[in-house]
């Protein structure tokens, strides 16, 4: 069964002369319980489709669909407990005038869970933070934490699907492991299916299967990490990024 | 400041801690941390004894006044400050004015509050509501409140009480209706800036609808620049009372209202400059106060500063 | 003066940086010592390592209430540290020049980018209108950019990142300085871009005998960037080598964060976690003089 699959999918901005086309034709498939990675540099559209998906973005054609189910214009919020998403810059991403416990406390009444108390302890559990954490305000917690706080909020409601928008990029390489670690747990505990934006080779390559390069709005190759690995690519572009971020960096020779 | 006691110590770590155990230790603990800032900053220290000394004012008027205010005493009239008896002097009819002036605090703090509390309201809800829509709605709205601020604020204030009658209450209700359009504005712009916030996302992936988000995430972030704004228009709001008073349009003789009773004063500013003098020093004062009081606010809350 | 000083082009030694809060005073930087020859020195540290300080700090850059204490800041011989505000504007971008993280913020919105490197050329040359437009073009040239006069007439906003950060780069290249600061100059960059502003970057240094620190927090880059590290955590240098030796370095920290990054080419089922040891906070901060 598929977890994510996007046909012809365009996605736009403003109108007539002012449109701007983002995303051009983009098709891909997630298998459930596959994790897959969008990779390109910014402006390239990749963070646009998680957009689109989530309903961010309305104005898109073509077909998206979630687990069987096709996507229209408006998500409910049945939609909501199935899919959800971690963005990229924590310190931007948490309301700086709550505490984790509201934050955890309303996602899970907005989705209609009872037990919020206990329930609010298990998911600080779960994301490693711990009961401790309960009352802090965002500004006494560091970017990671930050980023745990935000990964709990988007497993309050259960869902089968998590997008992840450069989870990482915006936090010390340290506090990456630290994430990355905790994204693989997570996923193998809860059977997760993740679509996962990144402009880091190596970050996508080490949570996902399966890579999407994109340039320009399109999708230029789709191939699996091995693949990418071995170097076995078709599409100049991906050789590029591929060069660029195996740290093959072509500088002077040290001086002396 | 050198003498803490051990137990105060105690309360103080409790308060200062990082690591908060309740949600009431984190809501006083956040309070404390404010008031810590607000405290470095003399000027408004100052301008919050004032106010403090006001409110007191206000609640033990009739403790404090060595007169009655409306009492006549035609034989002691316009006795200059310091005479026996009188110690700010006396008025034409020979009210003590001291004793109008302390009176007269209860009225001012009754026109602030419920200004303070009807206008930012009133454009708290325009602002946000226009600026978190968008489209039409955004449209109409803001063109009611460019409406609005297109008239000088005494100007329609004027119309109003002369529309609904002469009175405090309608005074304070003619105010909060020409005070409320700068506040929608400010609301609407901090909302712009905060609609397409990842935070603002990440609700809206919850499945939380406009009136919640409004409420719930918009309002907490524009109350406390509006908290701001409003103390330092407070001046003006206690200045356009004295006016609408001063023109008798606010409220009505014998109330000791200090802008009446500057009206009063007027007739003879030349011969018994105190009469008018006392009660525009008593404004003067409290409008101060408030400035004062707004410019520390300003530092403590500024969302953008705190964050840090 | 030793034959090491008259060599290097920066001396700093014991370097503080301290900010007063409420709950005490906080060492951003705790008595850091290093020297700058003609030669491309990294400093690599986590975000709160005090590495940006650093830099800020050189040019006294730190606003109040922050402080900066220091035995020597020496650029060629001359202590900073006893210079007035006022000479010392005259040291920032004539000898001391920084650059900065995200263009955006660096360039002036409403300027078109050739009037403002023809002013910060203006400001330190005396010449005229046309002499500075003219050395403006050919500085615009040594960035590679390739149509200089076109460019010349844009405003920021019309400019790429990368584009954006190359104009900084010329800017800040043109009143000829014996040093230049570049705080993390290319996070802001895509991959591929980076590379590019790193080799424009790496030329003008190297062909005008310059010196240059590099601030970032990139392992990676770093070691293939410069020639060598300091290796900065919590406020001290912890270890300092060769760029190139870089991966054989011994600190645990240094250890910890090389093996916390993924790499494509050597997959792994988990990342290595650092473990920060308290120890490491209190240790000594090593000398990076030569």
């Amino acid at each position: 069964m598929s977890g994510i699959r996007i046909e012809n999918l365009n996605v736009w901005f403003g109108e007539h002369e002012a449109r701007v086309d983002a995303v051009k034709a983009a098709s891909l498939a997630v298998p459930k319980g596959g994790s897959f990675g969008l990779v390109g540099e910014s402006g390239s559209g990749k963070s646009t489709i998680l957009r689109a998906l989530t309903g961010l973005v309305p104005t898109w054609n073509g077909r998206m669909e979630v687990l069987g189910q096709p996507l229209g214009k408006k998500r409910d919020r049945g939609f909501y407990r199935s899919v959800q998403m971690v963005f990229q810059d924590p310190y931007a991403s948490l309301h700086p005038r709550h505490s984790v416990d509201q934050v955890l406390g309303e996602t899970l009444s907005l989705h209609g869970f009872r037990d919020i108390d206990e329930r609010i302890s298990k998911l600080l559990d779960d994301v490693g933070l711990g009961d401790a954490f309960r009352f802090r305000y965002p500004h006494q917690l560091s970017g990671g934490q930050r980023q745990r706080v935000a990964v709990a909020r988007a497993l309050a409601p259960e869902p089968e699907i998590l997008l992840l928008d450069e989870p990482t990029s915006a936090l010390d390489v340290s506090v990456q492991a630290e994430i990355l670690n905790l994204l693989s747990d997570l996923r193998k505990e809860h059977n997760l299916t993740y679509l996962m934006v990144s402009h880091n080779l190596a970050v996508v390559g080490h949570l996902c299967t399966d890579i999407a390069v994109m340039q320009l709005g399109e999708i230029v190759e789709t191939l699996s990490v091995e693949k990418m690995r071995a170097q076995q690519t078709s599409h100049p572009y991906t050789r590029h990024l591929l060069a660029s971020s195996l740290g093959a960096i072509k500088t002077s020779q040290p001086q002396e | 400041m050198t003498m803490i006691p051990q137990p105060r110590q105690g309360l103080r770590a409790w308060l200062l801690t990082d690591t908060p155990t309740s949600r009431t230790h984190a809501r006083l603990s956040a309070l404390y941390q404010s008031w810590l800032s607000f405290r470095g900053n003399q000027m408004a220290m100052f301008g919050l004894g004032i106010l403090v000394f006001l409110v007191f004012v206000a609640a033990f008027a009739p403790l404090l006044a060595p007169h009655d205010p409306f009492t006549q005493n035609l034989l002691a009239r316009l006795r200059p400050p310091g005479s026996a008896g009188y110690l700010l002097g006396s008025d034409s009819l020979g009210r003590d004015i001291l004793s109008r002036l302390i009176y007269g605090s209860r009225i001012t703090l009754y026109i602030v509050t419920l200004v303070a509390i009807v206008a930012p309201v009133v454009g708290l809800f325009v602002g946000t509501v226009a600026g978190y829509t968008g489209g039409w709605v955004d449209i109409v709205l803001m063109r009611i409140t460019d409406i609005f601020l297109a008239f000088p604020r005494l100007v329609l204030a004027l119309a109003f009480v002369a529309a609904l009658g002469a009175g405090i209450e309608n005074a304070v209700l003619a105010i909060s209706l020409t005070a409320w359009p700068p506040y929608a504005r400010i609301a609407r712009a901090e909302t712009l800036t905060m609609r397409n916030s990842d935070f603002i996302h990440a609700v809206r992936l919850q499945g939380a609808g406009p009136l919640r988000i409004i409420i719930r995430h918009i309002w907490p972030l524009c109350i406390s620049s509006l908290v701001v704004r409003v103390t330092l228009d407070m001046a003006g709001i206690i200045l356009a009372a004295a006016g609408l008073g001063f023109l008798g349009l606010g409220a009505q003789p014998p109330t000791p209202e200090w802008g009446a009773m500057i009206s009063d004063g007027r007739r003879f500013i030349l011969d018994h400059w105190w009469v008018a003098t006392m009660p525009g020093l008593a404004i003067f004062t409290v409008s101060l106060a408030f400035n004062l009081l707004g410019d520390g606010l300003r530092d403590v809350l500024d969302p953008k500063e705190g964050s840090q | 003066m030793s034959k090491a000083a008259e060599r290097n082009l920066l001396e700093v030694e014991n370097l503080w940086v301290k900010f007063p809060t409420r709950s005490g005073v906080f060492d951003a930087v705790r008595g850091i010592s290093f020297s700058l020859g003609r030669e491309r020195l990294g400093i690599v540290g986590e975000s709160g390592s005090g590495k940006s300080m650093t830099g800020r700090a050189i040019l006294r850059l730190i606003r109040p209430p922050g402080i900066v204490r220091a035995d020597r800041i020496a650029l060629a011989g001359e202590n900073l540290m006893l210079l007035s505000e006022r000479q010392m504007r005259s040291v920032r971008g004539q000898r001391i020049s920084m650059i900065m993280q995200d263009p955006k913020f660096s360039l002036n919105p409403v300027m078109r980018v050739g009037e403002q490197i023809s002013e910060a050329y203006r400001l330190h040359a005396d010449t005229s209108r046309a002499a500075a437009k003219q050395k403006s073009l050919e500085m615009l040239e040594a960035v590679k950019i390739r149509d200089p006069e076109r460019v010349y007439t844009l405003f920021p906003h019309e400019v790429s990142g990368g584009m954006g950060q190359r104009i900084m780069i010329a800017m800040m290249m043109i009143p000829d300085p014996k040093i230049l600061i570049a705080d993390e100059p290319t996070s802001a960059l895509d991959v591929s871009v980076q590379m590019q502003v790193l080799e424009i970057m790496d030329k003008l240094v190297k062909d005008r005998g310059m010196g240059l620190i590099f601030i970032s927090h990139d392992l990676n880059l770093v070691s293939a960037f410069c020639d060598r590290v300091l290796i900065m955590y919590a406020g001290r240098v912890v270890e300092t080598c060769r760029a190139d030796r870089l991966h054989e370095a011994t600190h645990p920290y240094t250890r910890g964060l090389l093996n916390s990054l993924p790499r494509l080419d050597a997959p792994v089922e988990r990342l290595e976690v650092l473990k920060r040891d308290p120890a490491w906070r209190n240790e000594d901060s090593i000398s990076g003089q030569t």
